[in-house]
């Protein structure tokens, strides 16, 4: 069960070689969590987390086979995990980021990775929320990013997909309510990681580390929303507003 | 049964808000009713909500509000009352007092439930003279999971009635109870109130004078540093005989009103009680106390129920909400508990005026918090998730010396610490396996802390 700090007992991280993902992860587990299955198409692949969080305290670290895109298996995969566990929190960190350039010249690759991020988001969050209604209780983490809040020409097909995530988030929180479970879009900006390595980072840009204080901080506040760094709430607030050709501009780099 | 309404609960901290069924009883037979089908994540009872954090919650299961349940009866002849178990000591307190008569304990609210008594074994400012609630308790009635009812003694099932007292409600439904209450001359209280620089001047009046009163508590500012730490006011008193009353008090001595005078709306932010406002606070509060002032007259609620004056005070919180920390050490580990305070107070945690008071002999309840020694407690604002951190360490001192924390307050202990600081819990868990092997009573608490 969650307690009164925010502090979760168990954990699912569904896309588990996410790095954001893995630094929560180990988060919680220095705070007392003790259960953590990790969903990955490439189980292989999360190996040396689960032996880390193992070394930090954790008790049980399942790795189970998830695919994003094969929608049909949410059910059952996730179904499952809740069967045999109850679960506290929930990190939906699947996704790809993808390049525009080469989306600009394969249309069916840009459709598929919308699929991981959107549709597959939709699936696994949906199954999510069911659970969490049976059990009367639980958080849903979704990581959405601040490119949901306004397009840029250079990722739009990216940030398109973020912005249906996020508002499928949004939505999908406010139904909850009364439920016991919640909902929390986390908006980090420019992270170093795997996924970005060697693009040029733009402003404000942050490590996982930094988000998943963020998610830590916003899980002891019951925050819907978190920034990551916390001042992209504020540039953000301007971003949206300021006029398109400024903004087409400034979204160019 | 039909589909019951979904609720959204919590406890008097408001946090870590979880969904379930619930079912109200407005009676004993149907308290049965409502435990009658259980559902697969179980029953628990819940009475007026005033434990801080999730004893009262059942996420995903049934919660069953025994408030309907509330009619008593007071036995003037023998002393005793009996109770449903959605008696609030509020009601008891407004029919008995008139007659002479006062709860045999009573922790700083009225508005908690003979069923909550029992499973919390509260205490109150007389621990050191009178023990905890159950101590008091001649007998009282069980619904198992099964619908059968039990009736429990301390003389004639002692390991069940024991397992209950103190158990939050994990091994069965409490339909009513029996319980001793003392006579009263008058329904003033003789207070004593004086006022202490610092901690070892606290204790050390504590420890040499405790017994002359009754009643005993010492409010300490955990606020202040260095030389002025666990400064303190100390309130002891007992109540007051006939011809100690004021010629107008004589008139009726047992006067009994407690109303609330004010309600706070669920509008305040989050962050208004912070380190400086509750500083000033804690000054104002330390200032307007006089230093030395014997033998004043309070009635029952001004001694015993302060914060009661104002209805749901919780919401000046905030929506992020509250927790509470309350830990006894033994005695001798005085020096612990100072080690603890100066933790407290010098990594700058928020704390409104916190409470000290001394515990005489534990009840033999397995889970029952009060042990001899030195219990401290301290409201909290939740929302600062490395507040976990420093109490963490503290839970760990506090176990270390053979402490413990107090389930009733608790919301956030880690459950490793559970069989250290209750070393009878093994005990406790195999009688509730006996007499629940279905495990129909469950609870957030009982899942979060491994009570299962």
């Amino acid at each position: 069960m969650q307690d009164a700090l925010g502090a979760v007992q168990s954990l699912l991280v569904l896309g588990g070689t996410s790095e954001i993902a893995a630094s929560i992860a180990q988060r919680v587990v220095e705070r007392r969590c003790q259960t953590v299955v990790l969903a990955a198409r490439d189980t292989d692949a999360t190996t040396g987390l689960a032996i880390d969080l193992e070394r930090r305290g954790a008790k049980t670290v399942e790795t189970i086979a998830f695919d994003a895109l094969d929608i049909a298996s949410h059910e059952k995969v996730i179904g499952q995990v809740f069967e045999n566990h109850d679960i506290d929190l929930v990190i939906l960190a699947f996704g790809v980021l993808g390049d525009q350039a080469d989306f600009d010249e394969h249309p069916a690759a840009a459709a598929k990775a919308v699929e991981v991020n959107y549709v597959g988001g939709v699936s696994a969050g949906l199954v999510t929320a069911r659970q969490f209604r049976r059990q009367g209780h639980g958080t849903l983490v979704v990581l959405s990013s601040v490119a949901a809040e306004r397009a840029r020409q250079t990722n739009f097909v990216y940030g398109s997909s973020k912005a249906g995530l996020d508002a499928f988030a949004q939505g999908l929180g406010d139904s909850l309510a009364g439920s016991g479970a919640r909902v929390m879009a986390v908006r980090p900006g420019f992270v170093h990681t795997r996924m970005t390595e060697g693009m040029e980072p733009q402003p404000f840009s942050t490590t996982p580390d930094v988000v998943a204080s963020a998610v830590i901080r916003g899980l002891a506040r019951g925050s819907h929303t978190v920034w990551a760094p916390s001042i992209l709430r504020w540039v953000f607030a301007l971003m949206r507003h300021l006029p398109r050709p400024v903004w087409q501009k400034i979204s160019a780099r | 049964m039909a589909e019951l309404p979904l609720q959204l609960l919590t406890g008097w901290g408001n946090t870590a808000p979880t969904a379930a069924r619930l079912a109200r009883a407005h009676s004993p037979v149907e308290l049965l009713h409502a435990i009658a089908d259980p559902p697969p994540r179980g029953v628990i009872a819940r009475g007026l909500g005033r434990s801080y954090g999730d004893p009262a919650q059942n996420a995903g299961g049934r919660v069953v509000d025994t408030t309907g349940a509330c009619e008593f009866e007071l036995d003037r002849e023998r002393g005793v009352v009996r109770a449903s178990a959605g008696a609030s000591l509020d009601d008891l307190m407004r029919a008995i007092v008139p007659h002479g008569f006062f709860v045999p304990v009573t922790p700083g609210t009225r508005y908690v439930t003979v069923g909550g008594a029992i499973a919390s074994d509260i205490h109150g400012k007389n621990h050191h003279k009178a023990g905890s609630w159950c101590n008091h308790v001649e007998s009282l009635r069980l619904a198992n999971a099964d619908g059968t009812i039990v009736d429990l003694t301390p003389g004639r099932n002692p390991e069940l009635f024991w397992a209950t007292a103190g158990g939050m409600g994990l091994t069965g439904l409490i339909i009513d109870a029996t319980f001793r209450c003392p006579t009263i001359e008058s329904s003033r209280v003789l207070v004593d109130t004086e006022r202490a620089p610092d901690l070892d001047t606290v204790m050390a009046m504590m420890s040499e004078r405790d017994h002359l009163y009754d009643y005993s508590v010492a409010w300490i500012d955990l606020i202040t540093r260095g030389r002025g730490m666990g400064r303190s006011v100390l309130q002891r008193g007992r109540f007051a005989r006939f011809d100690e009353l004021s010629a107008a008090h004589r008139r009726d001595p047992f006067a009994y009103r407690a109303d609330i005078l004010a309600d706070a709306p669920p509008v305040f932010p989050s962050g208004l009680l912070n380190n400086l406002s509750i500083r000033v606070f804690n000054e104002l509060w330390f200032r307007k106390s006089p230093k030395l002032r014997f033998g004043e007259l309070q009635s029952i609620p001004q001694f015993f129920h302060p914060l009661d004056m104002v209805g749901n005070w919780n919401n000046i919180y905030g929506p992020r909400g509250f927790f509470q920390w309350q830990c006894v050490v033994p005695n001798g580990a005085e020096d612990t508990l100072h080690y603890v305070i100066d933790q407290l107070s010098s990594k700058g945690c928020t704390s409104f005026v916190a409470v000290l008071k001394r515990f005489g002999e534990s009840s033999p309840g397995h889970l029952s918090f009060p042990a001899p020694g030195w219990t401290l407690s301290l409201d909290i604002p939740a929302g600062e998730a490395d507040m976990n951190d420093l109490l963490d360490e503290l839970d760990e001192v506090v176990a270390g010396v053979g402490g413990r924390l107090y389930l009733a307050k608790d919301s956030r202990l880690k459950p490793e610490l559970m069989p250290r600081m209750y070393p009878r819990l093994q005990e406790w868990k195999d009688i509730r396996a006996k007499v629940d092997p279905g495990g129909v009573w469950q609870s957030d608490m009982a899942r979060r802390l491994g009570l299962l």
